[in-house]
Order: structure tokens, then C-alpha cells, then sequence
């Protein structure tokens, strides 16, 4: 293949997914170990097999697809189909690739946005304080997510256990953390330019 | 004097209380010297590698060549999720210089992956070969638990010395407390993990099969060392009964609160009384099958 053709071309999703985590998804023969295992399965719109089969695929119908599916949003990250993979082709990974590439595309699916939101509450609260707590993320999370009232009858039996603090924690290097996360974040941006 | 590192991490000083307690509680009745790393950071959770694969390792890199730089060479991460994210972090960068640099150049701090982290299992059968098996004099005989690993202590290569599917550091530990394990199906089942607060329902549905197969094998307790599995069992429990399911009314115990007893130090010091589902019967238990042991000859 001529180099400026490679320069030019639009990197393929496989060959995303490949650069992000090293796997190959074109060895996945479609032996269906992953779905059969995983526990979150029947709450998916595609099960983790469909997902290889589509990236597979990779045209403009399969990618939009994956991209706006819920499944991404609904893997826990139990490893089981990673443990399970005869190929040993880490379909969690995958998941976590593709989710990436979701969210810096800004698909997320809106009946997703609350698992969206809790990460990104949690993010903050540790780009903030080099720590999660329990207080400050739940705080975050509701103001986000909009979802005010589930779960506050836990609070009162939380601080009579001491399992809720009040004070969060902050670490001495919590400016240090602030600047991991300004790297990370400016190096995904510069990673889809062409090279 | 042993000494090892020690990474709480974030739940153990809220949520995972109890397993902070009783970590550091078994550690001093096996004369084991725990480090905390100093200025620790969070791990990242599933939340980083959900949204950033750099983040991912990022975050665990700079704990570790904070743990190196302090000298400790094994460190001690008794939270599951925790523990996944550094040891997966340790290995993959020991497969792979370029990112060693790539994280070198982000953190600022250099890593030459001297750093070994430990499982909460691991560390208790750790303790046991250091002098804990033989001050477990208030053996829980009797006691029917069902040992329950989940995903982060039973799955990953390279991540969990173990096996992967049928696990066994636990057994090794329970048996040596002195409790009957009963054979049950969901030890390496997923609870749900960290959507217990944005997918419930899910979590529901999963650790209300975890709890049923536990009942059905018979089981006085679910043993667990993850302090998601622990919230998702025991704090969620009056969610999923609420929802409809069980009722369940069944105690989960962290593995080092079960050895803990096993030395015969008190439940509160354990942290038994911080638990959602009552877990201070569990003492009970042991004192009725020691009772009807103890009068079964004569019968």
C-alpha cells in the first residue's frame, strides 16, 4: 500500500480499536463465549459477540449502530469475557474502546446518560481532591443526572454506620493529579490526526 | 518485624469501612507493620477506564511510584476494584516500555516496577503463613459459609493468582477459621459492581440471584473481600427485598472481620456493628453449634 494513501485514508473502526487496546478484532471467529457468560447480557441492545461481529463489519451502518448502543453502557467490567475468550481478545477492552470513542463523539445515548454522568462525577471529584468520596460524588451525581431522590433514605443509616464522612479528603498532591488529567485529556484529542 | 504497604483506597473510609478496620485489626494480631502510602491517590475506578485509557493507568502509575519511592515493595490493596486496577496496571507495564515512558512523561515521576500488590486474600493467607493460623483460638466451628469471590478477586491473567474459574484462597482461609464451607454456584458471579447507583435495577436482578443461591446452599453468611460486592450484598439488601425479591435476611462478612473473630478479637473492633444486615449473630451462631456439639455425645 502507497504511504500517502495511508495518510490520507480514514482509519477504520477496527483499526481504532486496535491503536486504543492492542486487539486485533478480526481473529474473533464468533464462538459466542463472551455473551454466554456475561451477566449483563440481557440488559444490552447488542451482546458483547454482536459487538465484535460489528466492528468487524466497520462500515458506516454497523459503526453508527455501536456507537449509539446501549450495550456499550451497560458492561460492568466483571472481566468474564475477557477470562473467557478462547482467542484471548479482551472483548472488555474492546467495550472500553468503543465507549471512549462514543463519548469524545458525543453519542452517548440519552437513556445511558446516568451511568455517563456518575462517571464523569467521579472523575471530577478525584481531578478535584486526588480522592473519591462519598459525599461530594453523590452531591455531583444528582446534580447531573437530575436524579434527586432516589437513595436518600441510605444517607441517615450511612452516617449512623460512620460510613459516610463529611469532611472529604484532599491530597497534598491534588494539583499533581489535576495536571494527570489535563494530559490525559489533551492527548486524546491529538491521537485521531492523521501521522 | 514483616512490614507491607498499605493502599486503602477511597471506599475503605467510607463505604468499605469495616474492611479497613479489620484489615489493620488482623495485621496487629499477626505483628505485621502496615505502611500507608503516603499521599495516595484514587485508583480511578471503573469511571476512568470507562472514559480514558490513559487516566486508566495514569492514576495507578503515580500511587505506585509514590509506593517505590517510600520503599515499600509489596503493598496490600484489600478493595477488589483497587487491586484489579493497580496489579493490571503493574503488569501491563511491565509488558510494555513504551508506556512506562509515555507515563513517566504525564506523572513526572519515574517507575522501575519494583512494586508487588496484594489482594485482600492473598494478605490473609499471607498473615496466616506469618504467625495468624496459630492465634486463631476461638475457631467458628460450625459456621456454614458460602465463600464468594466475584469478578475482580477470581478474573484477570496475570492479575489474580488464582484459579480463574474456580477459585480457592478464600476455602483456604475459611477452613483454617474453623468454618464449614458449603458448595454453592455464584462465587465468581458479578453483583453489579459500581452501577449500584446508575443502573439499580441491575444490580438488583444479579446480587438477588447471588443471595438466593446462597440461602438455598444452606449458608449462615456470604463471605466476601470486595467492598462493592459487600455494599451491593448488604447495603442493597433492603433495596432488593423492596423490590420485591426474598426476602433475604442474610449477614455478608469481609473474610478478615470472619479471621478476626477466628483470633477472638471483638466484633465491634471488626466493624461487625457497621453492617446494614445484622451481623453480630453470626457470634451467636457459632456459640449454638458449639453448644449442640458439645451435647451431642451425651445424646
Amino acid at each position: 500500500m502507497a504511504e500517502s494513501e495511508t495518510k490520507t485514508r480514514k482509519k477504520t473502526l477496527a483499526e481504532r480499536v486496535l491503536d486504543r487496546t492492542g486487539v486485533d478484532v478480526r481473529e474473533c471467529y464468533q464462538c459466542g463465549k463472551c455473551t454466554a457468560g456475561c451477566p449483563m447480557a440481557r440488559f444490552m441492545d447488542l451482546t458483547p459477540s454482536q459487538v465484535m461481529r460489528l466492528v468487524q463489519i466497520g462500515d458506516e451502518q454497523a459503526v453508527e449502530t455501536l456507537l449509539s448502543s446501549t450495550a456499550l453502557w451497560s458492561c460492568v467490567g466483571c472481566l468474564t469475557c475477557t477470562q473467557r475468550c478462547p482467542k484471548d481478545l479482551d472483548p472488555a477492552a474492546v467495550m472500553d474502546a468503543l465507549r471512549e470513542i462514543a463519548y469524545e463523539e458525543g453519542r452517548v445515548p440519552p437513556e445511558q446518560r446516568k451511568v455517563l454522568k456518575f462517571h464523569q462525577a467521579f472523575l471530577e471529584t478525584v481531578r478535584h481532591a486526588g480522592r473519591m468520596s462519598e459525599v461530594p460524588l453523590t452531591a455531583l451525581y444528582k446534580t447531573l443526572s437530575r436524579d434527586l431522590l432516589s437513595d436518600v433514605l441510605l444517607a441517615p443509616a450511612m452516617l449512623l454506620r460512620g460510613k459516610l464522612p463529611l469532611i472529604p479528603p484532599v491530597i497534598a498532591g491534588r494539583k499533581e493529579v489535576g495536571r494527570i488529567f489535563e494530559k490525559c485529556l489533551r492527548q486524546d484529542e491529538g491521537e485521531e490526526e492523521p501521522s | 518485624m514483616t512490614t507491607l504497604g498499605y493502599y486503602p483506597g477511597c471506599s475503605l473510609h467510607g463505604t468499605g469501612r469495616e474492611l479497613d478496620q479489620s484489615i489493620r485489626a488482623l495485621a496487629e494480631v499477626a505483628g505485621v507493620d502496615l505502611v500507608e502510602i503516603e499521599d495516595w491517590n484514587c485508583c480511578g475506578a471503573t469511571a476512568a477506564h470507562s472514559l480514558n485509557h490513559d487516566l486508566a493507568v495514569a492514576l495507578p502509575y503515580r500511587t505506585l511510584a509514590l509506593a517505590e519511592e517510600q520503599g515499600l515493595a509489596e503493598v496490600v490493596a484489600p478493595c477488589a476494584m483497587c487491586f484489579s486496577r493497580l496489579k493490571g496496571t503493574t503488569v501491563r507495564l511491565a509488558r510494555d516500555p513504551d508506556l512506562v515512558e509515555k507515563m513517566h512523561r504525564i506523572t513526572g515521576r519515574p517507575y522501575a516496577g519494583t512494586v508487588r500488590i496484594l489482594n485482600a486474600n492473598e494478605y490473609v493467607n499471607r498473615l496466616l503463613d506469618e504467625g495468624l493460623a496459630e492465634r486463631l483460638t476461638h475457631r467458628l466451628d460450625g459456621l456454614k459459609v458460602a465463600p464468594y469471590y466475584g469478578c475482580l478477586l477470581s478474573r484477570g491473567e496475570d492479575i489474580v493468582p488464582d484459579d480463574h474459574e474456580q477459585p480457592t484462597a478464600m476455602e483456604r482461609a475459611l477452613v483454617a477459621a474453623g468454618c464449614d464451607i458449603v458448595p454453592w454456584n455464584f462465587a465468581t458471579e458479578c453483583c453489579g459492581g459500581g452501577f449500584s447507583m446508575s443502573k439499580t435495577e441491575a444490580v438488583v436482578d444479579l446480587s438477588d440471584a447471588i443471595l438466593s443461591d446462597a440461602e438455598d446452599a444452606g449458608a449462615d453468611a456470604i463471605v466476601t473481600s470486595c467492598p462493592m460486592c459487600h455494599s451491593n450484598l448488604d447495603m442493597r439488601q433492603r433495596t432488593i427485598n423492596a423490590a420485591g425479591r426474598g426476602p433475604h435476611d442474610l449477614p455478608i462478612l469481609y473474610l478478615s472481620e470472619v479471621l478476626g473473630l477466628a483470633a477472638g478479637m471483638e466484633p465491634e473492633r471488626l466493624g461487625l456493628d457497621r453492617h446494614f444486615v445484622d451481623a453480630m449473630r453470626v457470634t451467636e451462631r457459632v456459640k449454638e453449634a458449639k453448644g449442640t456439639e458439645a451435647e451431642a455425645p451425651k445424646a
